[in-house]
């Protein structure tokens, strides 16, 4: 269960640490976007949210998998597929949490709008250094609201993890697949405990969500 | 004296700009019209915070945009005092002033000027969210200042305060062109603002610009609307020459100009801003009494004579213009006429904060 604990916040870190990078500048452009295509693109984002995740599981294992449309790319890194292995745990998670990462800092570029941001090409910052020295502070409540709901999601996905990790320990096999394991086995003591830790943890990341949500509310 | 020089053209959403204009490169041109005409539209271009199909700009002999060339906003030395501060809330006051500083690596407008001048000293610790309107907008103008601009734009910087605050920035507004050597460019759909700040003005109506020159040229311009609106007055900016105490009065101006005026308003050689309301001149043949106070030797140079009640017309006395309204039945009665020499007595007032 210690193994498990451990993979699972790597795989939660690592994850929510992609989002940060690859979300926040999809947020930002589709906060100011206009057009069909911003749309299109912002379904697709959102798509997680309403799709099976063993639905998507299915469609990340085929393209993952080594018949997939990635595997001449993952051939020169010596791989044959990502599926059922640690990076393909992560590239699913990044697709399953994206929306929980993109909405809250969608929304807070979009609250922003783009009053600081001319203000700052006005005063002689480039596009790039007005995003960094003030878009991007001003969205924080946003971005660490969309950070922890990141995390706290990917620690409790199940569906997709089942489909495109396979249950090997020490490998992929995160809590909550550990939590279905002791319940098949009966070891209902252990599924109650590891239930209790990842409920207390959600809650607690809720609230500090809603707290930061407060926070930013009247600055 | 260098020019700005400017032409936008361009459509959106059915609403066409096609504006025009040539100002000096220096003092405060105020760019009027009502809400909608596109004079924030203007400005935002001015900036290169829009980017229109046809466009050219120059300031003081510096190429901001023509055909096939836009410099982009960073790179331009532009000053831009939005209604709405849009202070960076996640900064102190201090790290606001000096955002644009050390973005332009210092210049001549120094931190300390600025800070005395709009009074800032007390509010640099704090962060917006702790500052009320007015120390916010103060705060934007100085932010504006410190990155040495060459070109200062205002979009109705007093439009979003209380009267209160407002007339506590007004004075502020019309001395900072001068004491930063500034043009400033002061966009307002309110009167009263032009008449107070503006030396040139910039009249737009439906995306052009209809009229362009000297604010008292236009005020007492017969074709313009300033002269036919209720309240019409024209602007004189006087030279203090003395002040009576004996009876409170200002007196300013130099022949045959010169105006007594009730108050203390500046020391003498302070420049003052006064308005002349136009029903608040009336025409003699000859002078009454010498008592009076405020008798003008003019000369008629235009009247606009329709069918009302009224004729509005135009005096020349030396250089200066004023307007006077009287009767028709006054104009008839008189025997007045185009070129002939009439004495105007003039009741004029101090524009507050002047």
């Amino acid at each position: 269960m210690g193994a498990a604990a451990v993979l699972t916040l790597e795989l939660a870190s690592l994850t929510t640490l992609v989002l940060l990078m690859l979300g926040v500048p999809l947020a930002w452009g589709l906060a100011y976007a206009k057009g069909w295509w911003a749309e299109v693109v912002g379904a697709v984002v959102s798509l997680p949210l309403v799709l099976p995740p063993t639905v998507l599981g299915f469609y990340l294992l085929i393209l993952l998998g080594p018949n997939g449309p990635f595997a001449p790319l993952l051939s020169h890194f010596g791989l044959t597929t990502l599926a059922f292995s640690f990076p393909g745990l992560v590239i699913g998670s990044c697709v399953y949490s994206l929306p929980f990462m993109v909405q809250p800092v969608r929304g807070a570029f979009a609250a922003l709008g783009q009053g600081a941001w001319e203000a700052a090409l006005t005063l002689r910052a480039t596009p790039l250094d007005a995003f960094f020295s003030v878009t991007l502070p001003l969205a924080r409540g946003g971005i660490a609201t969309g950070a922890l709901l990141a995390f706290a999601h990917t620690l409790g996905e199940f569906g997709v993890v089942t489909m495109i990790g396979g249950d090997i320990p020490g490998k992929t096999d995160v809590l909550s697949i550990v939590i279905f394991d002791d319940v098949e086995n009966l070891d209902w003591n252990q599924a109650g405990r590891i239930s209790a830790v990842l409920a207390l943890f959600s809650f607690l990341v809720i609230l500090a969500t809603l707290r930061l949500g407060h926070r930013t509310e009247r600055t | 004296m260098s020019r700005i020089i400017a032409s936008f053209q361009g459509s959106f959403g059915g609403f066409r700009l096609d504006a025009g204009f040539d100002i000096p490169a220096g003092g405060r041109t105020g760019l009027f019209g009502p809400s909608g005409c596109g004079k924030s539209t203007v400005l935002r271009c001015m900036a290169g915070l829009v980017r229109l199909q046809g466009g050219n700009l120059r300031v003081g002999g510096e190429v901001w945009q023509e055909d096939g060339y836009f410099l982009p906003p960073y790179k331009r030395a532009v000053g831009y005092v939005f209604q709405d501060a849009r202070l960076f809330t996640h900064l102190s006051v201090r790290d606001n002033l000096r955002f644009g500083l050390r973005r332009a690596g210092g210049g001549r407008i120094a931190e300390a000027d600025v800070v005395e001048f709009l009074g800032l000293a007390p509010l640099l610790g704090r962060y917006p969210a702790a500052l009320s309107g007015g120390e916010r907008q103060r705060v934007a103008i100085g932010r504006t200042l410190l990155a040495q601009p060459r070109l200062l734009l205002m979009d109705e910087p007093l439009a979003a305060l209380d009267r209160e605050s407002a007339e506590q920035i007004l004075p502020r507004l019309r001395e900072v062109s001068a004491r930063f050597g500034v043009p400033v460019l002061y966009v307002s759909h309110q009167m009263d603002e032009i008449e107070r700040i503006a030396q040139h003005l910039l009249l737009m109506r439906a995306g052009r610009v209809m009229a362009a020159g000297a604010l008292t040229d236009l005020l007492t311009d017969l074709s313009l609307p300033f002269a036919a609106r209720d309240g019409a007055a024209t602007v004189l900016e006087l030279t203090v020459s003395a002040y009576d105490e004996t009876y409170g009065l200002t007196l300013a101006g130099a022949p045959p100009l010169c105006l007594t005026v009730p108050g203390w308003l500046g020391a003498v050689g302070a420049v003052i801003r006064l308005r002349v309301r136009a029903s608040d001149v009336s025409l003699l043949r000859r002078p009454a009494s010498s008592s009076v106070l405020n008798l003008l030797p003019t000369r008629i140079l235009a009247a606009d004579i329709q069918t009302g009640p009224h004729v509005l017309v135009v005096l020349g006395v030396g250089e200066a213009r004023l307007l006077a309204r009287i009767t028709r039945k006054s104009w008839d009665q008189m025997g007045l006429a185009l070129g002939q020499e009439i004495f105007a007595q003039v009741k004029a007032e101090a524009l507050a904060g002047a």
